[in-house]
């Protein structure tokens, strides 16, 4: 048992999947050629004054909705200057003592941790630092796409209630499945549109002062949230029992090594002389966008897995399989709504099993995939009425996500068919007892593991013996009967 | 010299080409330029060019506008799409913007014609032009004397004869004290009257444009032309401007207030403060009454302007870091490039500026200083409230003294400083302010007179500015 405790807390910059930027009429989105979607705003040209975009306050308000926060009936924006050469202004506008959303909360596997506040600000541009050692000081040249300049973020920051990595990655990954939910962002950490930046401390159990803080940067999965957290927790002990004093600094996970590293420090701390922004003027919602946005916010996750438990009769790991990847949970819900044979569970255990690990390796959305949601009960159908096997199910499932078709018309010309003729299937069990009459003597005389073998081996005689195509069931009874 | 209502109205008629107006202004220009130095650049081919158009326009039959073939001057902080703006920095030499400020496209809509793009104190810091990196500006009225500024060029120009009107732009008296040392007409409007958006900024929350011109009703067709809501600038006010032009309602009953610590302060030349007293027993004359009214906060304006205004320069000239536009000095590293570029790019009182404004908001100072600032502005605003429910327009000097010599406050920053006690709050309050001629001093050169108003007040302060002009003219 460790002397110390860990205390944890997150901020949470994702990128709001608007249409167009915080502050001007520049289209947001990911991936296009450097320097195309920029105007004299986003570019801080001289003489340009920002606008802001109404529909980033919409997503803010459903965010506060969706994690319980008070919102701010008037909020500002304030200047928050420091120089960086991807920062067109050398400033960025941000929320900072009045923020639009305030004091919320989600549940994490039962426990309730605090939401500090989630604001408004506007992202930075990306800068590729060419030759040399690859850093801003030590290039030979740096590039700077300003695309990204302008893109609306919402800043979402915890409280210090977070006690471990586990714990921390359960935060990250209910507020993921959340925003997803709530159709504010598309939450990708591998592009960035969801950072999390962590502050860990440690100190003696019991104690009621926070230790000294590090804040750890650069992770870019939930996986490496984890590790990161695992290892600065590891290496803030060592250093504690050593007697060595924790210096509060920023550190940067690197993921091959396994390792934070302590990044170049500033000389003295930064001041990044916040004033009130002068160039807007305060953001206050209407009565009709408040009750927009609360319209706007679907059943929650948490209150989407409970249901499905309980009406789809599946566990609560799969409930959070479907419901934390993107575009799963509807996917499901359309197949499930088109059974016309079959189980919500036989949904459900496709889903999350060929189906996902389709989607990880094509990277294609479910609303993407070849075989549809009706296909898909069509496949569940197909067993289920004993028309194809399970293992059949699953070639005919890959020839259709192949685009060779329905699992029908897939199953039809490969000629995948399950035989379910007692007649025909009692023959062929005749036929393979008739062969093996010493296998059946055995069967007879052994005893129960003898017999367990011998009866296992006709078995599977008999499946060859039908080119794998007879009902399985339907010959495991056959045999019984014959074997007596 | 015909006023640019006159001259509007015979393009608009056909009885002159905009064309003939315009070489005429062009022509006024290269006989005096060299000596005045009013334009950082004259836009000769391009003024030629929309006056063609306005003449095609009348030859179609279409009207071209209200400011049809009348030249407009511009100060070199506002945006001309294609055409250099350069602030009179060094920093933002060889920029050309590549969009129109919205008074620029608004002009050009009303079918003015820009003539070139006049010179100012560096970034609208200064009071007499002497701050522009590319060499002063002479007061038309006494080359060895200055123009005033920041918009000391705009001012001059219009005093010169080289174009009727022009704009500038005016954060602590930047129109107002310039038109009183050239002897022309110069207006700030109400915060958010015009449009902000294509101003370079110097400090946004005080920053206003506004127009310069010989003739009050000249300076109200300019002004009509430029206000009204422009959502791209957040702070502009969404609502319809009152026309002030043929605005022909008199002054009887306007309660005009004479502003006493504006009026009383130390520094105000006698002369000045009897051209005020002057001006209010003309008022008076036209039916008006009159009375002294204390706005006791605005002695403490100049303090709580010379924290807000560097303030928000520090954050709004961060920019200018040798990374996408204008001057770049290379370095060693991204931050030796940024401080070179940035030594070598600003003047020495938009350095000092941008330092005052970066201590005034530092961790540990924010509260003494700009919060303070802040609180003065408040009240500020309070004074001006309770003084305009006594009174419909207020009257002070614009400027203490008449136009002073090259050289007689530039080693004295807090005397250059002082030139702008009796424009600064109404910048703070964020009200309308205009100054107007009113006589000569012992000097032979212009006095001016401000009348103030409360906000969105352009048409009553107009009224009585018309009176004061008229009497101005007689005296």
């Amino acid at each position: 048992m460790s002397a110390y405790e860990t205390v944890i807390g997150l901020e949470v910059h994702v990128e709001l999947s608007t249409a167009t930027k915080l502050f001007c009429g520049c289209a947001n989105e990911f991936g296009a050629e450097p320097n195309t979607n920029i105007c004299p705003v986003c570019l801080g040209l001289p003489g340009s004054l920002p606008v802001l975009n109404e529909r980033v306050v919409e997503y803010a308000l459903r965010i506060g909705e969706a994690l319980h926060c008070e919102v701010l009936a008037r909020s500002i924006f304030h200047r928050k200057n420091y120089f960086y050469p991807d920062m067109p202004k050398d400033f960025q506008t941000s929320q900072y003592d009045e923020p639009i959303c305030a004091d919320g909360w989600i549940e994490v596997d039962g426990a309730r941790i605090g939401i500090e506040r989630a604001h408004m600000e506007e992202d930075t541009g990306k800068s590729t630092h060419v030759g040399g050692g690859g850093r801003i000081h030590d290039a030979d040249h740096s590039l700077v796409d300003y695309n990204r300049a302008g893109v609306p973020l919402m800043e979402i920051v915890s409280r210090p209630e977070i006690t471990s990595a586990e714990q921390a990655r359960g935060y990250v990954t209910e507020l993921r499945a959340i925003l997803l939910a709530i159709g504010v962002s598309d939450v990708k950490m591998e592009e960035g549109s969801m950072r999390v930046d962590a502050n860990v401390s440690i100190r003696p159990v019991g104690a009621t002062e926070l230790g000294t803080k590090v804040e750890i940067k650069n992770m870019n999965s939930i996986r490496s949230l984890g590790r990161a957290i695992e290892y600065e927790i590891e290496r803030q002990t060592l250093q504690a029992d050593a007697g060595e004093r924790i210096v509060q600094e920023t550190r940067h996970w690197d993921e091959e090594a396994g390792v934070t590293h302590g990044m170049r420090s500033k000389e003295g701390s930064s001041d990044y002389r916040y004033f009130p922004e002068p160039d807007l003027v305060p953001v206050a919602p209407t009565p009709e966008m408040r009750a927009a946005a609360i319209a706007a916010v679907p059943e929650l996750p948490a209150a989407q897995r409970a249901r499905l438990v309980a009406e789809w009769g599946i566990s609560e790991h799969d409930a959070r399989v479907i419901v934390a990847t993107p575009g799963l949970a509807a996917y499901a819900q359309g197949a499930v709504d088109a059974l016309a044979g079959g189980t919500a569970k036989d949904v459900v255990n496709w889903a999350t099993g060929e189906l996902l690990a389709h989607g990880n390796e094509t990277g294609a959305e479910p609303a993407d995939w070849a075989l549809d949601p009706a296909g898909l009960a069509e496949l569940v159908g197909l067993v289920a009425e004993g028309a194809i096997s399970r293992g059949q199910a699953k070639e005919v499932l890959t020839g259709s996500l192949a685009g060779e078709g329905s699992p029908r018309e897939v199953a039809d010309a490969r000629g995948l068919a399950q035989v379910s003729d007692e007649g025909a299937l009692g023959s062929i069990i005749d036929d393979v007892l008739a062969a093996n009459a010493d296998a059946v003597e055995e069967y007879r005389s052994g005893d129960d593991k003898a017999r367990k073998k011998k009866r296992g081996f006709l078995m599977g005689e008999a499946m060859k013996a039908s080119k794998g195509q007879g009902n399985p069931q339907l010959l495991n009874r056959l045999l019984d009967e014959r074997l007596g | 010299m015909a006023s640019a209502l006159d001259l509007a109205a015979a393009v608009r008629s056909g009885a002159r080409s905009a064309r003939s107006v315009t070489e005429e202004h062009l022509a006024a220009i290269d006989a005096r330029e060299g000596e005045i130095h009013a334009f950082n650049l004259v836009t000769r081919d391009e003024a030629l060019a929309a006056a063609d158009a306005v003449d095609a326009a009348v030859a179609r039959g279409e009207d071209p506008g209200p400011l049809a073939g009348v030249p407009v001057a511009l100060k070199d902080n506002l945006c001309t799409r294609g055409v250099p703006t350069t602030c009179s920095s060094r920093i933002l030499e060889g920029w050309r913007p590549p969009y129109d400020a919205t008074v620029v496209e608004r002009v050009l809509a009303a079918g003015g014609i820009p003539v070139g793009k006049t010179n100012l104190d560096e970034f609208a810091m200064g009071s007499s032009t002497e701050n522009s990196a590319f060499g002063p500006t002479r007061n038309p009225r006494d080359t060895s004397r200055v123009p005033g500024g920041s918009s000391g060029g705009s001012a001059a120009a219009v005093a010169a004869g080289f174009a009727p009107l022009a704009l500038g732009s005016d954060t602590g008296g930047s129109i107002r004290q310039p038109a009183a040392l050239c002897g022309v007409v110069g207006v700030k409007p109400t915060y958010g009257a015009v449009s902000r958006y294509g101003l370079v900024a110097f400090a946004s929350s005080l920053d206003q444009i506004g127009p310069f011109a010989a003739t009050v009703d000249d300076a109200a067709l300019l002004l009509d032309v430029i206000s009204g809501h422009d959502r791209r600038d957040s702070t502009s006010i969404d609502a319809p401007p009152t026309a002030l032009l043929g605005d022909g309602a008199d002054v009887a009953g306007l309660r005009v207030g004479i502003a006493s610590e504006l009026t009383d302060a130390d520094g105000i030349a006698p002369e000045v403060r009897v051209a005020v007293e002057r001006a209010a027993a003309a008022l008076e004359a036209a039916g008006a009454s009159v009375e002294r009214v204390s706005v006791p906060s605005t002695v403490y304006g100049l303090s709580a302007y010379y924290l807000i205004a560097p303030a928000e320069a520090s954050s709004n000239l961060a920019r200018y870091d040798g990374v996408r536009y204008g001057l770049r000095v290379e370095g060693a590293d991204v931050e030796e490039m940024n401080a070179a570029t940035r030594d070598a790019g600003f003047g020495p009182e938009v350095k000092r500026r941008i330092m005052l404004g970066t201590y005034a908001l530092s961790a540990g100072y924010y509260d003494a200083y700009y919060g303070q600032a802040q609180r003065v502005r408040t009240l500020i605003m309070r004074d001006f409230a309770a003084a305009y429910e006594l009174c419909d327009v207020l009257l002070s000097p614009t400027a203490p003294t008449t136009a002073f010599a090259f050289g007689a406050k530039t080693a004295d920053p807090l005397a250059m400083y002082l030139s702008d006690i009796c424009t600064i709050p109404t910048n703070l309050a964020g009200h309308p302010a205009m100054s107007v001629p009113f006589g000569l001093g012992a000097d032979g050169l212009p006095i001016g007179v401000q009348v103030l108003a409360p906000a969105l007040g352009e048409a009553t302060m107009f009224r009585a500015a018309r009176v004061v002009e008229a009497a101005g003219v007689a005296s």
